[in-house]
C-alpha cells in the first residue's frame, strides 16, 4: 500500500509540477489582454492522442501498481499460508520473446519517420506476430503450472501468479488489436507512411511500456 | 497554431446526419451529456425510492410486511454505491463534464468523441448489469456498499452467490466506461482551448471537473483491484481476501486470505471517490456564487491551488475509514493528521466563497438559494468530519448514525445541492428555456429545511449510540424509547423531501415546453458557454470562428464598464456594450 501511494503522488506530482510550470502563478485577474503572447494547449503541437495515451500509461502504473501492493501485503499479512512458487522457466523464452518484439516495434517507427514502407511493414508485422508468440508463451506456462498441480486456487503465490500474468496478457492484447487495425491501414495501397507515423509511435510507446511492467512483474515474480 | 489546428479542422465536427445519429449514437458531448444526465438520474431515482423503503422500516418497524431483513441490507447496498457511483460520479464528470468542458474551454467538442460515446454506452450496460443484479436469484447483493470480506461472498448474506458477481462485474464496466470519458475530459481541457484561454483564465467549475477526472483515473484502478480479485476468490476459490472462516457449519475453503487487504484497496478508492464528487461540486459553486452575487470569486488562484492541494492529499487520507478495523494503532495517528491537514485547504475554499458574497449583490435566484445552502450543509458535514476524523473520538462513535448523519452531509447532500443549483443554472443553456420560479423555490425549501430535518436528528442518536445498519432495534438498554420518535420524524421529513423531489421532476419536463424563453445569456454571465451564438449550442459550439479569451470569467461589477458584467471573449480595445452574444472577436 505505501508503494502505491508512493506511485500515486508521484504521479500526481508530476501532474501537479507540468502545470506549476505553466504558471499557475498567474494574475488572471491584471491581464485582460491580448491572446496572442498565451499559449492556450499545455503542450502546444502535440496531438491529443499523446496526451490521451500518456494518462493512459498512468492509470495502468496505478491498477498494476495496486496489483503490486496487494501482492506484498497479502504477502506479509499470510498466517504461515504462503508457499514461494517456483516460475516455470519458460517465462525467460517469453520475456526474450517480449523485448524482441519492442525491438522490432521500435525499428517499424524509425523506418516509418524516415518513409521507407516496405522495411515498416515487415518490422510492424513481425513485433506483432512475436507478442501473439509471448502471449501463447504465457499460456504454455499456466499449461505448465498446471501439470505440476499449481491451480489458481492452490495457493496465494501461484492465485498471484494466474492474476498479474493475466492482467498483463490482457493489455498486451489491447494493444494487439491496435495493432491489427493499423496492419490493415498498412496495406492499403493508399495510405502514406506519414499517415500512419503518429499510430506506429503511440504503439511503439504502449510497446516498450508493458514490456517494462511486464520486466517488473517478472523480477517480483522471480525474487519472492 | 496547434490549438487551431485541433480545435478548426472541418474533419473533427464528423456532422450527423440522420436522428439516429444526431440523438442516439451521438458523438455530439452535449447530447452525450444529457444521456449521461439522464441515465444517472434515472438510475438515481431507484436509489431514492430505497431510501424512503429503509426509512419506512426505521421509522415504523413490523408495519410493512414487504421488507425483510434481508431487503433492508440489499436496500443499503444498492442505495448507497448507486449514489456514490452511478449517480454522483456519472452525473457529475459524464453530464456535467462533458456539457460544460467544451463549452467553457471554447472547443468545438471533446479531443476523442468516438471513445466519448463509446464510454457513455459502456456506462448505460453497467448500469444495466447493475439493474439486472435485482432480477437473479436471491437478488442484489446486501453487504453494504463497502462490500466488505469475507462476509460479502459467504452464505448468510443477501445475494452472496449471484448478486455480489452482478454487483463486482458492474462497477469494472463502470471503471472501463469512467476510464475512456476521462482521458477525454483531461486531454480535452489541456489541449483543446481556445485562443487566450490560459489555464488560469478557466472558471473553477473546469478546474474542479479537471482534477476529479484526474483523481478518478488514479483512484478507480485500486476499485477495479478489488473487484477481480473478490469475484476470483467468490468464483474460483482463491484465497484473496477470505480467511479461514468457519461458515454455516461447513469446514473452511479458504485459507489464510486477509479482510483487512481488501479494506486498503477500498478505501485507497474510497477516500479520493469522496473528493471526486466534492471537487467538481466546488468548482461548480463557486461559478453559481460568483454569477449569482455580482462579483469576483474571492482568492481565485487560491481556489485553483486549494483544489489541487485537494486533490492531492485525499490519496494519504484513507485509512481514517479503518480506525477500527484492527490495523496498526500508529497507523491511525499518521492518518488522523493529515486528516486535519487536508481540512487547512478545504477551509481556504469555504472562507473564499464566504468572502465572495462580502460586499456582493446577490440575488437569492434558485441556484443562488441552492448555492448557499451548500455552504451550510458543506461547513456542517465538514465539522463532524474533524471529529470523526480523529481516532480518539471515532472509536466510539463508529457504526454509529453520527457516522450516517456526517457522511450524508458532507458528501449526500452538499454535492446534491450543487446539482440542483447547477440544473437549474444550466438548464437555459441546454434547452433555451427557464424552469419555473416558484415550482424551483418550493423544491428547494422542501429539500434544504427537510434534509436538515433528517440528518441534525441523526448525530444525536448516534451519540445516544444507535447503531447503524440495523433492520431494527430491540434489547437495548442504552438508547432510550423517546429515539424510536426521532426515527418516525426523520422518517416523515425524508417522504416529504422525497416528494419535493417529483416537483422538481414535473418542472424539469413541464419547462421543457411551457418554460419561460430564456435568451442566450439570462443570468448575464461572463464565461464562454454563455456567449455562444445558439441557444441551445448547435453542433459544433461557435458557429464559423471559435471564440477568443481576452481575460478570466469573473468579471463582474467592473468599475467603469458599462455593464456589470464583462464576457471572456470581449476585446478590452473595444468597448461595445457588453453582453452581445457572438462567439468571435472582431
Amino acid at each position: 500500500m505505501t508503494l502505491s501511494a508512493a506511485v500515486v503522488a508521484l504521479l500526481a506530482g508530476v501532474v501537479v509540477w507540468v502545470l506549476l510550470a505553466t504558471r499557475l502563478t498567474a494574475r488572471p485577474w491584471e491581464t485582460p489582454g491580448s491572446p496572442e503572447d498565451v499559449p492556450a494547449g499545455l503542450a502546444p503541437g502535440v496531438p491529443p492522442a499523446k496526451i490521451g495515451l500518456a494518462f493512459l500509461l498512468g492509470v495502468i502504473t496505478s491498477l498494476f501498481g495496486l496489483f503490486l501492493s496487494a501482492y506484498w501485503m497479502r504477502m506479509e499479512h499470510a498466517h504461515g499460508d504462503w508457499q514461494p512458487l517456483n516460475v516455470p522457466r519458460l517465462l525467460w523464452l517469453n520475456t526474450a520473446t517480449l523485448i524482441l518484439s519492442s525491438a522490432l516495434m521500435q525499428w517499424a517507427l524509425v523506418a516509418a519517420r524516415r518513409a521507407r514502407a516496405g522495411r515498416m511493414r515487415v518490422a510492424w508485422i513481425a513485433a506483432g506476430v512475436l507478442a501473439f508468440a509471448f502471449l501463447a508463451g504465457q499460456l504454455v506456462a499456466w499449461h505448465q503450472l498446471q501439470e505440476l498441480g499449481y491451480f489458481v486456487a492452490s495457493s496465494p503465490a501461484s492465485a498471484f501468479f494466474y492474476l498479474l500474468t493475466g492482467a498483463h496478457g490482457l493489455h498486451l492484447l489491447g494493444g494487439l488489436i491496435v495493432w491489427g487495425k493499423t496492419v490493415v491501414r498498412m496495406v492499403q495501397p493508399d495510405v502514406e507512411v506519414i499517415d500512419l507515423c503518429l499510430s506506429v509511435e503511440l504503439c511503439t510507446v504502449y510497446w516498450h511500456y508493458l514490456l517494462l511492467v511486464w520486466l517488473v512483474l517478472f523480477a517480483v515474480l522471480l525474487s519472492t | 497554431m496547434a490549438y487551431v489546428a485541433i480545435a478548426d479542422r472541418d474533419h473533427a465536427l464528423h456532422d450527423p446526419q440522420t436522428f439516429v445519429t444526431k440523438y442516439i449514437w451521438s458523438q455530439d458531448h452535449k447530447v452525450i451529456a444529457i444521456q449521461y444526465a439522464i441515465t444517472a438520474i434515472g438510475i438515481g431515482l431507484v436509489a431514492l425510492v430505497m431510501s424512503v423503503l429503509m426509512r419506512l422500516q426505521l421509522g415504523f418497524p413490523h408495519a410493512f410486511s414487504l421488507i425483510a431483513p434481508h431487503n433492508y441490507y440489499q436496500f443499503i447496498t444498492m442505495h448507497g454505491m448507486i449514489m456514490v457511483i452511478y449517480l454522483l460520479t456519472a452525473l457529475f464528470l459524464g453530464g456535467f463534464g462533458n456539457y460544460l468542458i467544451p463549452l467553457m474551454c471554447g472547443a468545438r467538442d471533446m479531443v476523442f468523441p468516438y471513445m466519448n460515446m463509446v464510454s457513455y454506452w459502456v456506462y448505460l450496460v453497467a448500469v444495466l448489469v447493475l439493474v439486472a443484479a435485482f432480477f437473479v436469484p436471491g437478488g442484489p447483493t446486501g453487504a453494504g456498499w463497502t462490500l466488505y470480506p469475507p462476509q460479502a461472498v459467504l452464505p448468510g448474506t443477501p445475494g452472496a452467490s449471484w448478486g455480489i458477481i452482478f454487483m463486482l462485474l458492474s462497477l469494472a464496466i463502470f471503471i472501463v466506461a469512467f476510464t475512456m470519458g476521462g482521458l477525454n475530459y483531461v486531454t480535452t481541457v489541456l489541449q483543446a482551448r481556445c485562443r487566450g484561454m490560459t489555464l488560469m483564465r478557466m472558471p473553477l467549475s473546469v478546474w474542479g471537473i479537471f482534477m476529479a477526472t484526474v483523481l478518478g483515473l488514479l483512484a478507480f484502478p485500486a476499485l477495479l483491484v478489488s473487484a477481480v480479485m473478490m469475484t476470483l476468490d467468490s468464483l474460483l476459490g482463491t484465497s484473496f481476501f477470505l480467511p479461514a472462516v468457519v461458515s454455516m457449519g461447513q469446514p473452511p475453503t479458504h485459507n489464510g486470505g486477509s479482510p483487512l487487504l481488501f479494506q486498503h484497496l477500498f478505501w485507497f478508492f474510497g477516500h479520493p471517490e469522496v473528493y471526486i464528487v466534492a471537487l467538481p461540486a466546488f468548482g461548480i459553486v463557486s461559478d453559481l456564487l460568483s454569477t449569482h452575487a455580482r462579483r469576483h470569486i474571492f482568492g481565485y488562484r487560491m481556489m485553483v491551488w486549494a483544489i489541487l492541494a485537494i486533490g492531492c492529499l485525499s490519496f494519504v487520507v484513507w485509512a481514517h475509514h479503518m480506525y477500527v478495523s484492527g490495523m496498526n494503532p500508529y497507523f491511525g495517528f499518521f492518518f488522523a493528521t493529515t486528516t486535519l491537514i487536508i481540512a487547512v485547504p478545504t477551509a481556504i475554499k469555504v472562507y473564499n466563497w464566504v468572502l465572495t458574497l462580502w460586499r456582493g449583490d446577490i440575488h437569492l435566484t434558485v441556484p443562488m438559494l441552492f448555492a448557499i445552502a451548500f455552504i451550510f450543509t458543506f461547513v456542517n458535514g465538514g465539522l463532524t468530519g474533524l471529529f470523526l476524523g480523529n481516532v480518539t473520538v471515532d472509536v466510539p462513535l463508529s457504526a454509529t448514525y453520527f457516522v450516517v448523519a456526517h457522511f450524508h452531509m458532507v458528501m449526500g447532500v452538499s454535492p446534491i445541492l450543487v446539482v440542483f443549483g447547477a440544473i437549474y443554472h444550466w438548464y437555459p443553456k441546454i434547452t433555451g428555456r427557464m424552469l419555473n420560479d416558484t415550482l424551483g423555490k418550493l423544491h428547494f425549501w422542501v429539500t434544504f429545511v427537510g434534509t436538515y430535518a433528517i440528518y441534525l436528528p441523526m448525530h444525536y442518536l448516534g451519540i445516544l449510540g444507535v447503531p447503524r445498519r440495523y433492520y431494527a432495534n430491540a434489547g437495548t438498554n442504552f438508547i432510550p424509547p423517546s429515539a424510536q420518535w426521532v426515527n418516525a420524524a426523520i422518517t416523515i421529513s425524508a417522504l416529504f423531501v422525497a416528494a419535493a423531489q417529483m416537483v422538481f421532476l414535473f418542472n424539469l419536463i413541464w419547462s421543457l415546453k411551457h418554460g419561460k424563453e430564456a435568451g442566450g445569456n439570462p443570468w448575464r454571465a461572463t464565461s464562454l458557454e454563455w456567449q455562444t451564438p445558439d441557444t441551445p449550442p448547435k453542433h459544433g459550439n461557435w458557429g464559423a470562428k471559435l471564440p477568443v479569451v481576452y481575460r478570466w470569467a469573473y468579471d463582474y461589477s467592473v468599475p467603469g464598464a458599462k455593464e456589470d458584467f464583462i464576457p471572456q471573449n470581449q476585446p478590452p480595445d473595444a468597448l461595445t456594450p457588453a453582453g452581445r452574444a457572438h462567439g468571435t472577436a472582431r
